[in-house]
């Protein structure tokens, strides 16, 4: 019991020690209020990262190493890569939400000839992304300034298909609402071509954690459930592939992901379609979408 | 109890145009995104329409006014939200195929949907400060408290739509509670008025 005590106490003293070093090696690199937010690029550590919030605690939306851009830092970052077990070759791909691209910019370097289109709202990130995170994708890659949900209700009436769709469109808070209903994951469905591929990335520990889960599923049906802090969501538009399939895929890019810190027996480990929410959880629709008022309670 | 009517109605009024200025930015969100755009759009086609309501309200005012005739002009804006709830999606899905930038999108389709009804609702307060003003030295001292009522009823129509009802209730079941409580008031001014008469 003594020695539990003990372990505890030096852990927190750790944690404080590290937090405070933290603090002072934080060099704010560039700030400025956008039209939907405070942003600020800042370097602690040897990484340099894009938050929206002048403060401290404000949450990151991504972050590079200086050292090794191509290593991806954060947990969700691989997850979403996960896509790339259900399907190892995406040829055409749609991403909304850029942060400070590191998402596109990790696809790209696996698949150097990859088509995209990347949706951005707000025209300060864009900028930010160019400038401070080295973001200067090809010609085959399209970068949007324009809301999320308008681009692809708008690709859905052109006809244009995707055969991987990335949904990770957050504001400070969460994402935002009128991308986490039905009838908008109804929308995403109309431009996956029919055995294409959805990763969403959300949060595990949200209130609308059920109402979410119980939304993907009256659209997609089952999906793979991936959860660290964040939760991805991983659906495919002909089923889900058996474990062995994504064993035999995860191996067959396995080099391709090395560079980017890619584990795949830790990915693969993070696979469940286990329902861990209530059978009789709300799906979120157009009508009824309180998810960000869930998530600040 | 004639005054108290008056105030009712235009704190009431005020409550109305704000809870529906809130619920528009969601109506178009599907549409439009909710880019600053879209809720650009959405005020200024409620403050042009607020001007013009007040306008034809003060001009309306000068030919013999009733609080039945002010009762009128509040179920008439209700009635005038009707097509939004009825084909609201429908007009939507045609401005979105016609415009292309959410900008001129979405001021297009507030205009559609949110431009009569707003137009309507404006013309209470001015129409409202007749009914109360008697004597012209107290004609500032109403239009103040007149202000007062209708701007908190606005401020109380958007926290409690944004904060509250968007959590318990869906859009449209909103829309018809607004409604719902609109008919009742003017139901009970205009029956009060012909009590009053008799």
């Amino acid at each position: 019991m003594r020695l539990d005590v003990r372990i505890i106490l030096a852990h927190v003293a750790l944690a404080l020690c590290l937090r405070g070093e933290d603090a002072a090696s934080e060099t704010v690199i560039h700030s400025e209020r956008s039209l939907y937010r405070n942003i600020t690029v800042y370097e602690e550590n040897g990484e340099r990262c894009m938050k929206f919030s002048r403060l401290y605690a404000g949450n990151r939306q991504s972050c590079v190493l200086l050292r090794d851009p191509a290593r991806l830092i954060f947990a969700y970052t691989k997850m979403m890569l996960a896509s790339l077990y259900l399907a190892p070759r995406p040829t055409k791909v749609l991403i909304l939400g850029l942060g400070g691209g590191t998402l596109p910019a990790a696809l790209i370097r696996i698949f150097p000839d990859i088509e995209m289109d990347v949706v951005e709202v707000d025209a300060a990130v864009i900028r930010m992304a160019r400038q401070y995170f080295d973001f200067h994708p090809g010609a085959r890659v399209r970068v949007h300034e324009q809301d999320g949900r308008v681009f692809v209700k708008r690709a859905g009436r052109t006809g244009a298909k995707y055969d991987l769709v990335m949904l990770d469109a957050f504001d400070l808070d969460y994402i935002p609402e009128h991308m986490l209903t039905r009838e908008f994951l109804q929308e995403v469905r109309e431009v996956l071509t029919p055995t294409g591929v959805l990763a969403a990335n959300t949060f595990s520990s949200s209130r609308s954690y059920a109402h979410e889960s119980a939304t993907y599923t009256s659209v997609f049906g089952e999906f793979y459930n991936l959860k660290r802090t964040n939760r991805i969501i991983l659906a495919k538009m002909d089923g889900l592939p058996s474990s062995e399939v994504l064993a035999k895929n995860a191996k067959s890019i396995e080099d391709k992901l090395k560079p980017a810190g890619v584990d795949s027996g830790w990915l693969l480990s993070l696979f469940s379609t286990m329902r861990d929410w209530p059978k009789d959880a709300r799906v979120l629709t157009e009508q009824y979408s309180p998810s960000n008022l869930l998530n600040r309670q | 109890m004639h005054r108290f009517f008056v105030f009712m109605i235009a704190g009431w009024s005020g409550f109305f145009v704000m809870a529906f200025e809130l619920l528009s930015g969601r109506v178009l969100a599907p549409n439009f995104g909710s880019s600053i755009y879209v809720w650009g759009g959405v005020i200024t086609i409620f403050m042009l329409a607020l001007s013009i309501g007040y306008l034809l309200g003060g001009r309306l005012s000068t030919r013999n006014p009733t609080l039945r005739k002010l009762a009128a002009i509040l179920l008439l804006a209700a009635v005038a939200t009707l097509p939004l709830v009825i084909a609201g999606d429908l007009a939507l899905d045609w401005t979105f195929s016609l415009v292309s930038d959410p900008r001129y999108g979405s001021l297009m389709s507030a205009a559609l949907l949110f431009f009569v009804p707003t137009v309507i609702s404006g013309m209470v307060s001015p129409y409202a400060v007749r009914l109360l003003v008697h004597k012209t030295q107290l004609s500032g001292h109403y239009a103040g408290l007149l202000y007062f009522v209708s701007t908190f009823g606005s401020a109380a129509g958007t926290i409690l739509t944004a904060f509250y009802l968007v959590l318990y209730l869906e859009v449209n079941q909103i829309i018809w509670t607004l409604l719902t409580v609109s008919l009742l008031l003017s139901v009970i001014a205009l029956s009060w008025r012909t009590k009053d008469a008799s």
